[in-house]
Order: C-alpha cells, then sequence, then structure tokens
C-alpha cells in the first residue's frame, strides 16, 4: 500500500527525516512510538504532501504510483486520509460542512447522512454546527478529526496522537471506530485498509490491534517490532534503551 | 422645529463637509426626467430584472406583504398586501399623515451635513413603512431605490416606523444599471421602533463603480425594542460613507449591527455603525466582516457609547486581506461615561491562513476550493432575529451575491 524509500526531509530549511524507510502492506497497521521531537508528525505530514514538508531525497509510493510530488488533495482523492494533532480553527465553517467536504459531498446542508454519522462518535447537532475546532476540547477535537476520516473513509488513514486529551470513555469509543476503519473487525485476508498511528500513551492500542511497531529516534526509523514486546521494552527501558536492545538482538540474530 | 426652521437649518448646512469620507461635489448630478408608474415590478423593463434579482428584490412579490420601487427620482411602484401595514412613498405620506412631520430630522439632524441638508431642500421622495400597533408583519416588506439614468442625483428620505408591539420585517436593496457611468444616491433613513415593536432590515447595496453613495440612518429604539440590520455590500462602489447610529434610548432597547463587506477594484469605503445606550439595560452588537482585494481601501468602524446603567455592548470587527495593494483600517471605539456597564471589542485582520487551506486539501478539497469555502466562511455571519423563511431568504441572497465576486 505505501512505500517509502530513503526519504529526506526538510522543514524550513532544517532537515527532520534521514534516509527513512518504511512499508506498510494492504491490511496492516502500524505504530509509531518516539520521544517528542524525533519526526513522527513529520513523517505523517510528509506523506500527506504538505507544502512546507519538503522532499530533499527519497520516494513515496502509495499503492503503485510514486506521488512524492503530488499535492496533498490529489493522495487524498487516491484514498489517504489524515486525523490531525492540532487542527487549525476555521471561522464560518461547521463541522457539519467539514463532514460534507470529507465525504466529497457538494451538499452544503447538515442532514441525515451527515447526523447519523455523528451520532456514532457521540456528536450532537448543535455540535456539528459549531465552526470547526473553534473552542472544541482536546478531546473534541479528537472526535471531530475522527468524525472526518469516517465520512472520508480512507483506504490508508494516519492518526496524529488520536488518544491524547481523551477522556477513558470516549478513548474506548475513538478506538473501536479507528479499529472498525481499518478493517480490523475483519479475517486479516479479507482486511483491505491499512493505517499508521502515532501515539504516546499506548493506551488506544488496546483496541487496536497493530501488526507492527516502529520506534523513531531523530528523524529515522532506530528499530521495529511486535508492537506488544516494543512498548513493553519502552515502558521498561525508555525510548532510546529499546532501540539499543533492538540493535543488539538484530546483531545476535545476524549471528 | 417648523417647516421654515428646518428649510433654514439645512440651508446654512448647504456647504457644510461631511465629518468623513471624502468630500462630493452635489451640483454634478441632476434630477432627470419622470419615469411613468408601472402596473407590476414585472412590467419593469427586462434589461433590469436581473439587478432587481441582484439587490433581494422579487418581482413577483411571492412571500412579500408590500413591495415599492423607486426609479431614479419616480416613485414607479408601491403596493401593500397586508393589513396594518403602510407604505408609500414618504412624499404621499406627509399628505396623508399631518403627524408625520413630528419624526422628520428627529433621528437625524437635517444640519448634520451638507448631504443630509441637500435631501431636505431637494428631496426626491423616498419611502414611508409603518406598522400599526399590535401587528406582527412577519412576510417582509421589500423596498428598492434604483438608478437607471446616468448623472442622477437620487435624494430620498425612508421613514420607518413600528408602533408599540408590532414587527417589520424590510428587505431593501439599492441597485444600479449597467449602462449608468456615474451617479448619486444620498439616502437618509429615520427608523422609530417603539416600545416592545421590532425591526430587521436586510439591505442589500448592489452598486457599480461610477457610484457615488452618502446614506444618513438612525435609529430610535424605546422600551424592550428591537432593531437589527443586516448589510451586504459585494459590488464595486466609487465612494461609500456611511455612520448609522442607533439611539438605544428605552429601557432594555437592543440593536444589532452586521455588516458584510467585499471590496474590490477600486472601491472606496468609509462604513461604521454606532450605538448610544441611554437606556437602562439596553444592549447592542456590532459586527462586521470586510474583505479587500485589488486596490480597495476600506475604513470599518464601530462605536458604542455607553451611558445607563447596566448597559452592554460588543464590537467584533474581522477583516480578510486578499492583496497587497488593498488596505483596511479597523476602528473599533468605546466610550463609557458611568461604571455600572460593559463595553467590549475586538478587532482583527488577517490574511488567508496557509494551515487552513492545507487542512481543506486534506479533505480533499483543491487549494482554489478551499481559498472559496474559507472566505465563504469568513463572511458567513449567523443571523439572528430573522423570521425562517426570511433568514433562509438572506442566505440566499448572500449566496447569490457571493457566486459574483468568487
Amino acid at each position: 500500500m505505501l512505500e517509502i524509500k530513503d526519504l529526506t526531509v526538510e522543514v524550513e530549511g532544517k532537515e527532520i527525516l534521514r534516509d527513512l524507510t518504511l512499508n506498510i502492506e494492504r491490511g496492516e497497521v502500524h505504530v509509531l512510538f518516539g520521544p517528542n521531537g524525533c519526526g513522527k508528525t513529520t513523517l505523517l505530514m510528509a506523506i500527506l504532501g504538505l507544502p512546507n514538508y519538503k522532499v530533499k531525497k527519497g520516494s513515496i509510493t502509495f499503492k503503485g504510483v510514486n506521488i512524492t510530488d503530488f499535492p496533498t488533495n490529489e493522495r487524498v482523492k487516491r484514498g489517504m486520509g489524515m486525523s490531525f494533532q492540532h487542527p487549525p480553527e476555521i471561522r464560518g465553517v461547521k463541522l457539519g460542512d467539514m463532514v460534507n467536504i470529507a465525504q466529497g459531498r457538494k451538499e452544503e446542508k447538515i442532514d441525515e447522512n451527515v447526523i447519523d454519522l455523528a451520532k456514532r462518535l457521540n456528536i450532537s447537532v448543535d455540535f456539528l454546527n459549531r465552526d470547526v475546532n473553534l473552542g472544541f476540547s482536546g478531546g473534541e477535537v479528537k472526535r471531530s478529526e475522527i468524525l472526518q476520516l469516517l465520512a472520508q473513509s480512507p483506504d490508508f488513514a494516519m492518526f496524529d496522537e488520536p488518544d491524547s486529551g481523551v477522556d477513558i470513555e470516549n478513548i474506548e469509543l475513538i478506538g473501536k471506530i479507528i479499529s472498525e476503519l481499518m478493517d480490523r473487525n475483519k479475517m486479516p485476508s479479507k482486511r483491505k485498509k491499512a493505517g499508521l498511528i502515532i501515539t504516546h500513551s499506548g493506551s488506544i492500542m488496546r483496541y487496536i490491534k497493530a501488526d507492527r511497531a516502529h520506534v523513531m529516534l531523530e528523524g529515522r526509523i532506530a528499530c521495529s517490532g511486535m508492537p506488544d514486546e516494543i512498548t513493553k521494552n519502552i515502558m521498561e527501558n525508555g525510548f532510546e534503551k529499546c532501540v539499543e536492545l533492538c540493535v543488539r538482538s538484530e546483531e545476535v540474530g545476524a549471528e | 422645529m417648523t417647516k421654515k426652521e428646518i428649510i433654514e437649518r439645512a440651508g446654512r448646512a448647504k456647504a457644510k463637509k461631511a465629518a468623513l469620507g471624502e468630500d462630493i461635489v452635489i451640483e454634478n448630478y441632476v434630477t432627470g426626467k419622470e419615469h411613468d408608474p408601472l402596473n407590476s415590478l414585472g412590467d419593469f423593463p427586462e434589461e433590469y430584472q436581473q439587478d432587481l434579482l441582484d439587490a433581494g428584490i422579487e418581482p413577483s412579490e411571492k412571500d412579500r406583504s408590500g413591495s415599492f420601487l423607486q426609479q431614479d427620482c419616480s416613485v414607479v411602484f408601491s403596493t401593500v398586501k397586508y393589513r396594518g401595514l403602510e407604505l408609500m412613498s414618504t412624499t404621499d405620506a406627509m399628505k396623508k399623515h399631518d403627524w408625520l412631520e413630528d419624526y422628520l430630522w428627529k433621528a437625524v439632524p437635517v444640519d448634520i451635513d451638507k448631504y443630509a441638508a441637500e435631501v431636505e431642500l431637494d428631496q426626491t421622495h423616498g419611502y414611508f413603512i409603518r406598522s400599526e400597533a399590535g401587528r406582527k408583519v412577519t412576510m417582509p416588506v421589500q423596498s428598492c431605490l434604483f438608478i437607471t439614468s446616468d448623472k442622477i442625483g437620487q435624494k430620498v428620505h425612508n421613514i420607518i416606523i413600528a408602533e408599540e408591539d408590532s414587527e417589520l420585517h424590510i428587505i431593501t436593496g439599492c441597485s444600479v444599471s449597467h449602462a449608468v457611468n456615474s451617479a448619486l444616491h444620498l439616502g437618509v433613513s429615520e427608523f422609530y421602533v417603539k416600545r416592545g415593536a421590532k425591526i430587521t432590515f436586510t439591505m442589500i447595496h448592489n452598486w457599480s463603480r461610477g457610484m457615488e453613495v452618502r446614506p444618513r440612518s438612525a435609529v430610535v429604539i424605546e422600551d424592550d425594542g428591537v432593531f437589527i440590520s443586516n448589510y451586504i455590500l459585494m459590488t464595486p462602489v466609487k465612494s461609500l460613507q456611511m455612520y448609522p447610529t442607533a439611539y438605544c434610548v428605552g429601557r432594555n432597547a437592543r440593536a444589532t449591527f452586521q455588516t458584510i463587506i467585499y471590496a474590490h477594484g477600486d472601491t472606496k469605503i468609509d462604513s461604521g455603525s454606532r450605538a448610544v445606550l441611554r437606556g437602562e439595560g439596553s444592549r447592542s452588537e456590532i459586527i462586521s466582516r470586510v474583505i479587500a482585494t485589488d486596490n480597495a481601501r476600506v475604513i470599518a468602524r464601530g462605536d458604542v457609547i455607553g451611558e445607563a446603567a447596566n448597559a452592554k455592548g460588543h464590537i467584533e470587527c474581522r477583516g480578510l486581506m486578499l492583496s497587497d495593494s488593498a488596505e483596511v483600517d479597523s476602528i473599533p471605539e468605546l466610550k463609557a461615561t458611568r461604571k455600572d456597564l460593559d463595553l467590549s471589542h475586538e478587532a482583527a485582520v488577517g490574511k488567508v491562513a496557509e494551515e487552513e487551506i492545507q487542512y481543506l486539501m486534506a479533505r480533499g478539497l483543491s487549494e482554489s476550493e478551499a481559498t472559496s469555502v474559507i472566505i465563504r466562511g469568513f463572511l458567513n455571519v449567523d443571523i439572528t432575529g430573522l423570521p425562517d423563511a426570511l433568514a433562509r431568504e438572506t442566505k440566499r441572497m448572500f449566496d447569490m451575491s457571493l457566486e459574483k465576486v468568487m
């Protein structure tokens, strides 16, 4: 589904990602760990093709097409979607409007179709009529983002910290919807969608069974492995130690 | 004040320049020939029908309680379909009601500047609208001041009265034919909102590049009265200066001004709204959204003067810049003369944020579609206080105006 090769990305002249390689197959969900500032969000933004994230080297291939130079909306049309960590406020544009836009509908009304989707995330009609992200609480932002992705129903979805600032009750709700969005409720051979999730707490991973986990350090994927193992390792030893252990075990494996 | 005194005062103010806006030579404009009356709005020449629509006027008169059309300096159509509603030219109303002179120049001083004085000295009609006490005329009245001849000076005096506990909704459009290269519109509008009454006034200005425009409007609101103004200008204009003022004289009187301006070409606008809170517990809200592009120059003003106990006023001015050669001045002002009141303002001028465009692109829109959604959103002020049908209608008029510029 997604193939990233030797990707080097600069933001405002500063190199953030260096020679990064990552493959995500159809039906897979990967989770991305790493300390603040290691480049996790940059990776997601670069995959989405936002203009401030300049690809200096390497390539991004999506569904077999090299999309490295494609504008964001072209990538979205081909089936990418993103749940932002800090989405901007847009005055006068309602959350309901965003849902219509995400569905690719020209419809201006917030109709039953939108209301039914919103119900699944415990979002009320009143809330759909609010200007998007304006005065939303942390948890509201996340639910609004997931709602927009649900409307968009992308083949490949990226989630930038979908669980930060969300209360326990809503973590379960969000977790289950994300899980469904990525075909987790289907048998592995039937899964057509894929995803990449950034999370710090890992609490949402209880509801989404990921296939693979990666630890990012200083703009590269420093180690990869089974999600449970990696999580346990990070919890017990911290990021750097975890990477160290990974590298050591690889060396052992090589011998 | 007797009629003689009024004329004397106006005479003395004949050369008095306005406090704001560039000076206009009124003498450059003429009265022009009379136009024949129409049997229906549908009889208005085909070439002008689109301009009527663009000014929010419904030629079929469907869902309207009354219609008024003034072409240049002639009243060509006036009809009422609703009991308890009066609608006619101010000239006819003066003949019909002796008491009407008590309302002339009570809200707007005749000698405030030469434009007001000119309307007194060389008036060419205008409309009179009145709802009788207790009558709730929920279906809107429509009125249109239309200019079809070059070099015309249209000088109208409008009087609008909502008697006690009555309700009046007005859609008014000012429009100009494409054939007109230059013309002048001077419009004095005096509104009287009696105890417990309500007036909503939705005005679309559909001017063109050669128009010079000087409205002079004021509103007097009594106890528990409500006045809501929605103003929309999306077409270019040579020069427009106005500063409508609401005097909330009664207890709990309320005034709301919402202004939406899309200024392009070489448009010059100096537009503000003012509220004077004189009644205990009176309130005002002044909201403006200004977009400036090309070489447009816009001064957006807001002014609240708090003089009464528990008065509350808020100003919200927002500007959006789409060009490096345009200019916006945002000038909110507050004046308080006692301690037990609450006045506030917020003003912001900015650009279409890259981050917002990218967010919308991440939901599948192209860059230009995203920009259009943001601009539409910026101008989208929730209009409150209108009956549902009128709110829908206003939204439709707004969308229509916006489509022309986007």
